[in-house]
């Protein structure tokens, strides 16, 4: 099966928080550990690799964010 | 940078990927909840004064002037009808041609900030401009309010106590 990727808005990120989706923070340590949405975890993408991913649960959704011009 | 984090947990074998395109700047615009440091800091929103006076593209300078008389205020910001932000007229741009229009004296598309705008970016645009106050807006360019230098100095101040006992 392709790999996919799905575009979403806040009221999508709420909307699948509510049913336990995982959210991952990609920025560095340092913005992550200033503010972070509630709930998220960090994963930064120059880091992000199997073992690091593997904190995450496979079966369940993944959505990752980062600042979008802060 | 989170697209190429989420296709690198495609590749991994992540069958559920999203990808939140607003990302951190749209969550705070909308003040939902956040953690960590500065979570509690106050930003461009929390200071900005929401009583500034406004007026349409068709007001006449002597409608204006109306409004700003006894207000307090020597701003009036220039919105539709949806409260977009359309130009700013200061005081000074009042002339006595009463019949001209804000359209036409208005200062167009100021330069605005969103309310999760940090207090320390919003001053260096204050010090690099050399005025005294900026437009708080929010993500579709909707007037919040208006955010002016002595407030963001006093917040500041208390801030840096803040950081300075955090350390």
């Amino acid at each position: 099966m392709a790999e996919k990727v799905y575009e979403i808005d806040r009221d999508q990120v709420r909307s699948l928080m509510a049913k336990g989706a995982q959210l991952v923070e990609v920025l560095s340590s340092k913005a992550y550990n200033a503010i972070h949405l509630a709930g998220a975890k960090n994963i930064p993408l120059a880091g992000l690799n199997r073992e690091t991913a593997a904190q995450l649960r496979r079966n369940q959704r993944v959505i990752v964010y980062c600042a979008d011009d802060l | 940078m989170s697209a190429r984090a989420a296709w690198r947990l495609a590749s991994l074998g992540f069958k559920q990927v999203y990808r939140y395109r607003g990302g951190k700047a749209d969550w705070l615009a909308y003040g939902l909840p956040v953690e960590g440091a500065e979570a509690g800091d106050p930003r461009a929103g929390d200071l900005a004064r929401l009583d500034v006076p406004t007026c349409r593209l068709s007001d006449s300078i002597d409608q204006i002037q109306a409004r700003l008389e006894g207000s307090g205020w020597d701003t009036c910001v220039v919105v539709n009808d949806e409260q977009v932000v359309l130009g700013l007229i200061r005081a000074e741009a009042l002339d006595e041609n009463s019949w001209r229009t804000a359209e036409e004296i208005m200062e167009p598309a100021p330069r605005t900030y969103r309310l999760s705008k940090s207090l320390d970016e919003v001053a260096r645009y204050l010090d690099q401009q050399g005025t005294d106050s900026v437009l708080v807006t929010n993500p579709e360019g909707k007037l919040f309010g208006l955010l002016m230098r002595n407030d963001l100095e006093q917040a500041r101040a208390e801030l840096e106590k803040k950081r300075s006992s955090r350390q």
